[in-house]
């Protein structure tokens, strides 16, 4: 049914249709709306789940495992701090090879404390092994949610849909809800992996050694990756029911006879869409590559979606500290070999707008071959130079965050 | 007259021994049945002597035949999870899950509201922890699970320190104990007195339905705790005393002896709950002053001298005046009930 | 689904059985058994924590076999024993002794009104016992070798058979009644009881009855005089024959006012019967003091308590008609008694002397090899004398001292029976076996149940003076069940479940009622907590030997 609705709304509607049977709620920004919403629902007799509203996201992610090791279907969101907040639990879930659904309303994190979007908090949990799938459009965030359980119980692994905050989260779209009739034929129920049953007890969350660690990490890594088979199919049970196209694992965009090719996840592929399509119309072989699944890294399907391409230019919202681009990286890795120039344009971060014009600027430098190997769009470099200046003048130069806002405002002053 | 008189009630041990052929079955400790559950079962890897296993398959056992055995446990990390579930063996009998440290009263909440949601409310949850993972690290999590007055049973196993990891101390290490990160060094040898927290009077500030303390010295006390527990629903918290053989330095066969002495002393309290009221203390039988106690344990050896005359006169007395309040406060003496 | 269970995340329970962690141990436990303070005192060897245990549980039939394992007079014992066994009892450090010679009386009294009966399944064995003297000891002899199959026969010289139970101890303190019914038992299990059938030669005797063997238990019957300078009309008697008079039917004369001599339990029975017939006044005179009287002290307090009058550090001088003499003593420095000069008149009517008792050894005057000292018959600890199928026991043997109690006489007739029925076989008897002792330094009192002993009701003082009915009325069913479950099983397990309890490793198998327990060395890891809680100390730990 067509709606003109919040991402949060939208998302809360898909969890909804999902049947979870426990939600946990946690209230941190951006992610705030969408479990109010799942708990009006609930509280309204609309939907039949306990909502449990824990003292913390690591108290969220707990209740998930609890719920999850009795064979309940468990839903809970966050972003930024909440998610480093669970983190011990993010990392535990998978680990102890549970299903869970999570929504992660993209954001920085701190400090400096930053409540608008980028991706740092979904990078730093890479590793956890968690399934991590991004939306570009609050109608992916819908299906992608679906898709989400679907993947969880059938791997039983855990998998967080990241879904850009307030971009999306706040952004008011019409969207496709699927009928419930739908999702029931998508989604069977859950049948787990391992249960606490007092009727077959086993005990869950042994203590592992050195003398079978090795295996049990190379075993829950080929369960995690086990998504790249699974996954393409999947998706596309869920586009034929949907009648949509429902991502998968990467989502490429123009991408026959494109020269250079502009790698990213999330909704800021619309925009790099937009100014391809300009680029196109003025001539030149430029294409973009969506990564829809970020973890496990489809390897093979970007090696040959990138397989024509001369130049690449990896746009992302979150980068490694004393590196680079994280997606960069991983893109390297998958290209070696290739000896084709790979660039990092790191933007959007804390909410910086991404500006269509600044992405054109560094695609035609790209297609210039002018583009540097690392990119900040947009970064204030008089005022990163006076910070860099007294740095090196004094030793107490004072936070530097605070030093460049008030730079920032005497500018605007003057 | 006989035939006029009240039956005999004594029984020779009465209630203080594990079982007594003189009553009948139903009235016998679980613990004395050989059908028992073992909950915890044979070949852990606990010290000799650990009271924590004991107290664990106290509980557990007691736990299991008041739900017919429809029971899930969750543990949070620490011995009694490190001792119990090495790969490849582990010696739990019924449903368990360890998850981390900080996070088993919240495990247990999902545990139970994911058995609610599934139909299954009459599978029963207890979430069981040490006194680091219970007092210290998993503090916020149970003060969420109490304030939610979500159904679960929290067993604390307070052996007042952290074991596991060496013998550290915790908020529930006592005043001038010896733990490894509390030396007895300087002017004030071992635990800082003033310090740490009484988690079952926090509990009780919950007004969660039901709070009790009990030791493994006093198994009929804590399996009809146990039992009242679990005749209950909502957020409960039962506070086991278990010393450590190991932490405590004392013999491994004065483990039940100690615990005894705990509750003779008036160190430990031993009390039930409901909504925030005291309901009930046990009294003390023979009341014992606390340097009876605290001389069979290596980590008060420094208030002694090598004969086992005391030492740090100031310092008993402190102990004993401790031991003097909580006989008031929580009315374990017939003379200040 | 199991198989795709997580690898090593997820194990199946109970896993941990295959972790033998026995051998860790570095000390084992082992159950023992242990000899009580009770049995090791008494006289007769009697099983008290084993007749106890039966009684704990209410099987009094059970308890009561047990006790005639040893015993085959509980319901007299239960009266007349001084119950030494009370006296060690390891209870009494914790508030007081077990009163078992209550539950004992209870449970002969029981057997009685029930008509238990001990069957005798040994086979006729063809030889004949004589046993001569029907007191204690020798009924105590016959029934065990009537146990062991062998034809008894007892000769008794006085009308009725008894020996003291009958003509010594007052009929207050043990009714008449108790001591026929509890030697009818013995005379239906086929022992042979001759009354009036004086034996004036015991080998002449043995050889017209074509015996096999002679017990020799005549007691000692004899009252020790003692020369008192007295007028013609004093009226001086020994307290043993009084006793007897009086059993008799010959009432004796002692008038409104009586003195008795002697500071042991017959002065006690004196002294208390006398205000039975009718003394107005009793009083016993002893030459030291209260502690050092032989008389038990609850005898001792009866009699202060029925009105005797207690004269410690006085010793008697002369006796005439309607007075006796005294002279007051003190205690020089080594403890001796020892006369101060100063001298007093008591009015008396008459003077009993209860100084002691002698035996009438007549009728071995003419028996070889039969050895005797200081009037007594010399005895091995096998009640065997110098000469082959002669044995003796009871007050006429030399014994001891301290056996010459009713419950001593009970013990050596059982030893009798043993060495005869050996000495029948052609074999040394074998011995009780001797275990370690229980001592309360084993038991963990915290266990048991805080409970004062029941005392015994007791007719009030007052309603005594004139009656010889029972002074000590027997326990309610009620209060021998308590009084059983008193019991601390001092050494012995008594299967409270304690050690299946505590393991923390579920190292003790429980074997069910009856079969106690065993320890599983596979993951018993030797911590000590069942030793520490037992309760009654039946667990040691020893060091384990790989």
């Amino acid at each position: 049914m067509l709606q003109q609705i919040e991402g949060s709304r939208a998302v809360a509607s898909a969890v909804a249709l999902c049947r979870p049977n426990v939600v946990c709620a946690y209230p941190i920004s951006p992610q705030t709306h969408i479990i109010e919403a799942i708990g009006a629902m609930v509280k309204a007799g609309e939907l039949d789940a306990e909502f449990v509203n824990v003292d913390s996201e690591m108290a969220a992610m707990s209740v998930l495992i609890g719920a999850s090791a009795v064979g309940a279907r468990a839903y809970t969101a966050t972003a930024s701090q909440g998610l480093l907040y669970m983190m011990e639990a993010v990392y535990n879930v998978a680990g102890l090879g549970l299903p869970a659904v999570m929504t992660l309303a993209n954001r920085a994190l701190g400090a400096p404390i930053n409540i608008w979007n980028d991706h740092s908090d979904a990078m730093s949990v890479r590793d956890a092994g968690w399934v991590q799938l991004f939306a570009e459009t609050n109608q992916e965030a819908i299906d992608l949610h679906i898709l989400a359980f679907s993947l969880a119980e059938e791997l039983s692994v855990p998998v967080m849909v990241c879904v850009d905050g307030f971009i999306l989260t706040h952004a008011i779209e019409r969207v496709d809800v699927p009928e419930q009739t739908q999702v029931d034929r998508l989604l069977a129920p859950f049948e787990p992996r391992h249960v606490l049953d007092p009727h077959d007890p086993v005990s869950i969350g042994a203590m592992v050694g050195p003398d079978a660690f090795t295996e049990v990490r190379y075993l829950a890594s080929i369960r995690l990756s086990r998504a790249l088979d699974v996954l393409p199919p999947l998706a596309q049970r869920h586009s034929d029911e949907l009648a949509r196209s429902v991502p998968s694992l990467v989502s490429p965009y123009r991408l026959d006879d494109a020269d250079v090719v502009v790698v990213a996840m999330g909704s800021v592929l619309g925009t790099i869409k937009d100014v391809i399509d300009e680029m196109r119309d003025d001539g030149h072989a430029i294409g973009a590559l969506g990564v829809s699944c970020f973890r496990p890294f489809p390897k093979d399907q970007i090696r040959d979606a990138l397989a024509g391409a001369s130049r690449v230019v990896v746009v992302e919202k979150a980068f490694s500290l004393g590196y680079g681009g994280i997606l960069a990286t991983d893109i390297a890795l998958v290209l070696s070999g290739r000896g084709i120039p790979i660039h990092t344009v790191i933007a959007g971060l804390g909410g910086r707008p991404v500006w269509a014009a600044s992405l054109r600027t560094c695609f035609n430098e790209a297609v210039d071959a002018t583009l540097s190997e690392t990119t900040f769009l947009d970064l204030d470099e008089e005022v990163v130079a006076r910070e860099v200046d007294r740095m090196a003048a004094t030793r107490r130069s004072g936070p530097s965050a605070e030093n460049v806002l008030r730079d920032l405002a005497e500018r605007s002053r003057t | 007259m006989s035939a006029e008189r009240v039956p005999v009630r004594f029984y020779q041990v009465g209630s203080f021994a594990v079982g007594n052929r003189l009553v009948s079955a139903d009235r016998r400790n679980a613990q004395s049945d050989p059908q028992r559950a073992n909950s915890l079962t044979s070949g852990h890897r606990a010290c000799a002597g650990c009271g924590e296993a004991l107290g664990a398959r106290y509980a557990l056992d007691a736990a299991t035949r008041v739900t017919n055995g429809q029971l899930v446990a969750v543990n949070a990390t620490g011995c009694l999870e490190v001792f119990s579930t090495p790969y490849p063996e582990t010696s739990w009998q019924l449903p368990w899950l360890h998850s981390l440290f900080a996070n088993s009263p919240s495990v247990a909440t999902g545990v139970a509201a994911g058995l609610r949601s599934l139909g299954k409310s009459e599978v029963r949850v207890v979430a069981q922890g040490g006194d680091g993972g219970t007092a210290d690290i998993g503090m916020g999590a149970l003060s969420g699970m109490f304030e939610r007055n979500d159904d679960v049973l929290y067993i604390c196993y307070d052996n007042e320190a952290y074991m596991n990891t060496g013998v550290q101390r915790s908020s529930a290490t006592p005043g001038a104990a010896r733990t490894a990160t509390t030396d007895v060094v300087g002017e004030h040898p071992g635990n800082v007195f003033g310090t740490g927290k009484f988690v079952p009077a926090i509990a009780m500030a919950h007004e969660i339905p039901y709070v009790a303390t009990a030791s493994v010295a006093d198994l009929f006390d804590l399996e009809t705790k146990v039992e009242r527990a679990m005749s209950m629903h909502g957020a409960r918290y039962l506070h086991i005393l278990v010393p450590c053989p190991l932490g405590w330095g004392s013999a491994s066969s004065d483990t039940i002896r100690l615990s005894r002495l705990a509750e003779e002393t008036g160190l430990f309290p031993v009390f039930e709950a409901e909504n925030g009221e005291l309901t009930g203390s046990r009294t003390i039988r023979h009341r014992v002053p606390v340097e009876e106690y605290l001389r069979l344990q290596r980590r008060f050896s420094h208030l002694f001298t090598r004969e086992g005359e005391v030492k740090d006169v100031a310092t008993v007395a402190r102990i004993q005046a401790i031991a003097d309040r909580n006989i008031r406060r929580y009315r374990l003496s017939e003379e200040v009930s | 689904m199991s198989d795709d269970r997580p690898f090593a995340i997820t194990l199946p329970v109970g896993s941990s059985l295959a972790n033998k962690t026995g051998n860790w141990r570095v000390e084992r436990p082992v159950y023992v058994e242990r000899q009580p303070p009770c049995t090791t005192v008494c006289p007769a060897s009697e099983d008290v924590q084993r007749w106890l245990f039966h009684a704990e549980e209410g099987d009094y039939e059970s308890a009561w076999r047990v006790i005639m394992e040893k015993n085959p007079l509980p319901a007299v014992m239960g009266r007349a024993c001084f119950h030494p066994c009370e006296g060690s009892c390891n209870r009494a450090q914790l508030d007081e002794a077990v009163g078992i010679n209550a539950v004992e009386r209870f449970l002969g009294d029981r057997a009685l009104e029930a008509g238990w009966t001990v069957p005798v399944s040994a086979s006729d064995s063809g030889r004949k016992i004589l046993i001569i003297g029907s007191g204690p000891a020798g009924l105590s002899a016959a029934y065990f070798l009537r146990l062991d199959g062998h034809d008894v026969t007892i000769y008794e010289s006085a009308a009725l058979p008894g020996g003291m139970m009958r003509y010594g101890i007052p009929a207050y303190r043990l009714p008449r009644d108790v001591v026929d019914a509890e030697i009818a038992r013995l005379v239906e299990m086929g022992v042979t009881i001759e009354t009036e059938h004086s034996v004036e030669d015991a080998a002449i005797a043995m050889a017209d009855g074509g015996f096999d063997a002679v017990f020799v238990a005549v007691g000692a019957q004899k009252g020790r005089h003692y020369d008192i300078p007295s007028g013609d009309a004093s009226r001086v008697m020994d307290a043993v024959s009084m006793l007897r008079d009086f059993e008799a039917g010959d009432e004796p004369v002692l008038g409104r006012r009586v003195v008795v001599y002697g500071g042991g339990d017959t002065a006690m029975d004196a002294a208390r019967s006398a205000t039975r017939l009718g003394a107005r006044e009793a009083i016993v005179v002893y030459r030291r003091t209260r502690d050092r009287m032989p008389a038990h002290d609850e005898e001792i307090a009866d009699a202060m308590a029925e009105g005797v009058q207690m004269r410690w550090l006085t010793t008697i001088r002369s006796a005439q008609s309607d007075r006796v003499m005294v002279e007051r003593m003190t205690l020089d420095d080594s403890g001796a008694a020892v006369g101060t000069g100063e001298f007093d008149e008591l009015e008396a009517d008459s003077l009993v002397l209860a100084l002691g008792q002698d035996t009438d050894l007549g009728l071995l005057e003419n028996v070889e090899g039969v050895e005797r000292v200081d009037g007594t018959i010399v005895v091995d600890e096998h009640q065997r004398t110098g000469r082959r199928g002669f044995f003796a026991g009871g007050d006429a043997a030399n014994i001891g001292a301290n056996d010459r109690t009713l419950t001593g006489a009970i013990g050596q007739g059982r030893a009798a029976a043993r060495a005869i029925t050996a000495f029948l076989a052609g074999r040394e008897p074998e011995r009780d076996p001797e275990l370690d002792p229980a001592g309360f330094d084993r038991v963990n009192p915290w266990y048991y149940s805080d409970a004062d002993r029941t005392m015994r009701p007791r007719l009030e003082a007052a309603r005594r003076r004139n009656t010889f009915a029972e002074v000590v009325s027997g326990l309610t069913v009620d209060d021998a069940l308590f009084e059983a479950r008193r019991c601390l099983s001092c050494g012995n397990c008594f299967e409270c479940d304690n050690c299946f309890g505590v393991c923390p490793d579920n190292a003790v198998i429980k074997l069910g009622a009856g079969a106690g327990y065993q320890f599983n060395y596979d993951y018993c890891k030797g911590c000590g907590i069942c030793v520490a809680e037992c309760p009654c100390g039946a667990i040691d730990l020893v060091p384990e030997h790989r």
